[in-house]
This record gives C-alpha cells, sequence and structure tokens, in this order.
C-alpha cells in the first residue's frame, strides 16, 4: 500500500465521518443547506428590492448567485474554529497528518455548494438568462480556486486557534465586516469610482463576481480570475506553512 | 537482539499556554510581559530520561499520576517532541490505546471501527477484511451497531483493543485499559498480548494494576518526579515499588 493511496483512505473515511456526524444530528441536512442561503436572499430581496428599490435587474437571481458561493466560504471558514478542537481525541490518539481534517471540511462544504447548482440553474431557466459556454471550463476553475481559499482559511483559523482560541471571535467579526466589503448584496458597478480599483486586490470580492458574472451569463473577467487565482495560491502557502510550524504541538494543545 | 525504542537524555516540557488562552484583552494588555512568561513558564514533564528497549521485550511503566508516564508514551507515539535529547523508534508503533481515545460519540462501533483502522494504518480494504473478526473480538452483540456514546467504559475499552488487537503493530503501546473490563475479558486481551509477545511485537503498558505487570511484563521502569526511579527486572522492581506505594 502507497502512502499516497492510505492518503486517499484516510480522506475517503474522515469524510464519511463527517457526514455520518452531521446528517445524524440533522435528517434534513440538505435541506438546511440550502434554507439557509435561500431565507437570506429572500430577506435581502425584501430589504434592498422592496425597501430601498435597487436597479439591479434579475435581482433575485443576482443575491442567490453571490450568497450560495459566500455561504460555503463562510461555512468553511466559521468551522475553523472547531476543525482540530472537534477531533481532539484523533489528533492525541493518533499520528494521521492532521491537515487531512481540514480538507475534509473543505471537500464537505464544496459538496453542498455543488448539490445546491441546480437551485440556481433552476432560477436561470426561470428567468431566462442565457448559460453561456463559459460554464464548461468557469465553473470548473471557480470550484478549485475557491476549494483552495476555503480550505485554506479553514487550515489556518483552525491552526491558530488552538494557540490563541479568541481568534473565534475575531474571525466571526472579520466575516462580518468581509461580507458587506464584498459586492454580494450589491453589483460592483456601484461602488463608487474612487474604490472601485480596489476590487481587483480584495481577496474575496474577484472571486464572487466571477461566480456572479457565470450565473447571469455575463463574460467571465481574466483580471478578476487570475486575481482570485493568486489569492488562492498566496493563502495555501501562508496556511501550509503555518501549519507546517506548528503542527507537532497540536496533541500538546489539546 | 535488535533495539525498538531508545531515549537519549530525554526532557520534555510544556510552555504554560494560559497566558495566550485566557484572552485577547489580557494578551494585549499585558503584551511583553506576557511574551516573556510565556517564553520562561513552563511544566517539566519528564527530564533527563535514557533508556532503551530491545526489540520483543514486554515493559510496564510504573508510577503516580502525572509522573510523566503517559508523556513518555506520547514521544513513543510520535504525537508529541522533546525539548532535548533524541528518541529514536524502530517499527511501526500502534497508537496509545486510552479509553474512549479516537472514537466518535456519534458514530457506531461499526463506523468507528473503519474509521480508526484507517487512521492507524490499515488500508480501506484492511479494514472491511478484518471487521468481521474485530466486531467478533469485542463481543459486543448487536451493540456494535449503536452510537458509541452509550457504551459503558468497559464497552468502549472492548472495541478499543478489539481494533489494536488487529492492526499488526511492531510496537504496542497500552494505555490504562485493562482496568476497565470485565474479567472474561481481561483474560482474552492478556491472551492476546502474550500471542503478541510471542510473535516478538515489543509491548509498552501503561497500568496500576501490579497483577497485569506481572502476569506479561520482563521489565518494569519506575517513574517517579518525571525522572527513573527504577529499572529492571520485574520481580525485582516490582516489589519495591508495590511496598513504597503500599
Amino acid at each position: 500500500m502507497t502512502k499516497f493511496s492510505h492518503t486517499i483512505d484516510m480522506t475517503i473515511e474522515l469524510l464519511r465521518k463527517e457526514f455520518r456526524v452531521r446528517y445524524k444530528q440533522l435528517a434534513l441536512g440538505y435541506v438546511w443547506s440550502i434554507a439557509s442561503p435561500l431565507t437570506y436572499a429572500a430577506l435581502y430581496y425584501f430589504v434592498f428590492k422592496m425597501i430601498f428599490e435597487v436597479k439591479t435587474p434579475n435581482y433575485p437571481l443576482f443575491l442567490v448567485a453571490g450568497l450560495f458561493p459566500w455561504q460555503w466560504l463562510t461555512n468553511s471558514i466559521s468551522a475553523g474554529a472547531m476543525t482540530f478542537y472537534g477531533n481532539a481525541s484523533l489528533i492525541k490518539k493518533t499520528l494521521f497528518p492532521r491537515y487531512l481534517i481540514s480538507l475534509v471540511v473543505a471537500v464537505q462544504d464544496m459538496i453542498h455548494f455543488i448539490v445546491s447548482l441546480p437551485i440556481i440553474i433552476a432560477m436561470i431557466l426561470f428567468m431566462d438568462v442565457k448559460m453561456t459556454g463559459a460554464w464548461l471550463w468557469a465553473l470548473p476553475a471557480l470550484l478549485i480556486i475557491q476549494f483552495a481559499i476555503t480550505y485554506s482559511l479553514n487550515l489556518l483559523t483552525a491552526t491558530i486557534n488552538l494557540f490563541f482560541r479568541d481568534l473565534e471571535r475575531l474571525v466571526q467579526l472579520a466575516m462580518t465586516f468581509l461580507f458587506y466589503m464584498t459586492p454580494v448584496l450589491y453589483a460592483e458597478t456601484m461602488i463608487p469610482d474612487r474604490f472601485r480599483h480596489l476590487i481587483i486586490i480584495h481577496p474575496i470580492a474577484p472571486l464572487i463576481i466571477s461566480w456572479r458574472h457565470l450565473f447571469l451569463g455575463e463574460p467571465i473577467q481574466m483580471a478578476y480570475l487570475a486575481s482570485s487565482f493568486v489569492w488562492a495560491s498566496a493563502l495555501l502557502l501562508v496556511s501550509q506553512y503555518t501549519y507546517n510550524k506548528l503542527q507537532w504541538r497540536f496533541a500538546e494543545v489539546l | 537482539m535488535k533495539t525498538a525504542i531508545v531515549f537519549e537524555n530525554v526532557t520534555k516540557s510544556y510552555p504554560i499556554y494560559h497566558h495566550i488562552t485566557s484572552g485577547f484583552k489580557n494578551l494585549l494588555l499585558n503584551l511583553p510581559k506576557a511574551l516573556r512568561e510565556m517564553k520562561s513558564q513552563s511544566f517539566t514533564a519528564i527530564e533527563a530520561i535514557s533508556f532503551s528497549i530491545q526489540k520483543g521485550e514486554t515493559v510496564a511503566f510504573l508510577g503516580k499520576n502525572g509522573a510523566g508516564k503517559s508523556t513518555t508514551l506520547g514521544l513513543i507515539a510520535g504525537v508529541i517532541r522533546p525539548n532535548e535529547g533524541q528518541v529514536n523508534i524502530l517499527g511501526r508503533v500502534s497508537p496509545l490505546l486510552e479509553l474512549g481515545g479516537g472514537f466518535h460519540g456519534d458514530l457506531t462501533g461499526i463506523e468507528n471501527i473503519q474509521l480508526n483502522g484507517v487512521l492507524l494504518g490499515l488500508s480501506r480494504k484492511q479494514v472491511a477484511e478484518k471487521i468481521n473478526s474485530i466486531v467478533e473480538f469485542s463481543e459486543l452483540g448487536d451493540f456494535i451497531n449503536q452510537p458509541v456514546r452509550t457504551y459503558s467504559s468497559g464497552m468502549m475499552a472492548r472495541l478499543g483493543f478489539s481494533v489494536v488487537a488487529h492492526l499488526d503493530p511492531e510496537i504496542l503501546l497500552i494505555d490504562e485499559v485493562l482496568a476497565v473490563g470485565d474479567a472474561g475479558f481481561q483474560r482474552k486481551c492478556v491472551a492476546k498480548m502474550q500471542e503478541f509477545k510471542q510473535q516478538g511485537v515489543t509491548i509498552i503498558l501503561v497500568t496500576h494494576s501490579s497483577a497485569d505487570v506481572e502476569r506479561l511484563c520482563d521489565r518494569v521502569i519506575w517513574i517517579e518526579n518525571h525522572r527513573i526511579k527504577m529499572d529492571g527486572p520485574t520481580q525485582q522492581v516490582l516489589p519495591i515499588y508495590n511496598s513504597s506505594n503500599g
């Protein structure tokens, strides 16, 4: 048995464990995973379309197109605080690669996102928005980039949180801050000119905008795609470095 | 005889982490002080310990709670690293067999076997081949399909030992597990360990039970106050240990 095939086996078993644990407690797991972004979408639709009367066309689809990827992101990152704490006995007892736990969290949230895609596609068809050929290449590209970002941020949060428990609260605050600082509820075109050029260096905005371009049938912009690719690579490096530095102390602090 | 485990002047101390874990506000308010204390304050679990264990030996670590036995086991298992000195391990190490350690309460016995078996080094295929034999060994009956959180501590120990018994380890680490099983299962465990012993498996046992030590171990390493107090054949060390702790 090679090391690689054993790593695959461990990943499969850890993933099965995550699903079993999650769905045993929440029999309606799938429903919950889409109910939450849909509820937010309805709420924001009410506030922004009915009360503030934003002009953005196809606003329900616009909201869902940003909120579903956002939900994936925020779920993976918030899970970071408990990623290693929730598996303390495994980490203290055995010597398997600990990053696999983070990887499994990210995979699980990606699967939730993928199984919620039919909802978005149904809305696209219902609202008569065209599905472009970009789906063929941009969908996998965006999935991979967002997977790398969510995995890195989960691993980074999970690692640092072991040594600095208040990180959990800081991350919650940061995610709320980031949500309003990212064009999820509003279009990037509504951002005042003097700030708009900053979007390209925003860690999350280029990704969310690219998802929305894809779902709304607008052309994908290579600059945004490249920017999120650079962020994904940088975060992977930083998180892997931090993890490598600290992982041998995990069993001590748990 | 080949050597399986060598400790050379091994010291392990833990920094006392509460200055970081006590919170952000405290950290910021006392930053220079907190950093200084983080570096200076530590708890020494074992100090300058040296021993070497040959392949096929069965060794018991005895000592009071907090003496440093579990730290030693953690170092052998490789989940923690020494601050000073060298730890050399030659061979596949089974994990620390700790009561309920490594099991997830919401998973059933079967599901825990599948997860644990793979994390402890088997492939999924190997686990599938061995699972019937593991279940049979555990004698848990229908409980094997119940969530582990409904298990008693004795049942947990059965499950844990049954998995480890099927791992084909070269070095077996057993931490305080025999104490909780009923007499019948204890006999079964001891028989299994004697079988391992005959196959040349190196066995490290941490326990408080003199009876287990007498039944199984050739050698006793007695740890007191984070250092080795005595190291020698069971019949030599055990009576002295018993009389000083009796």
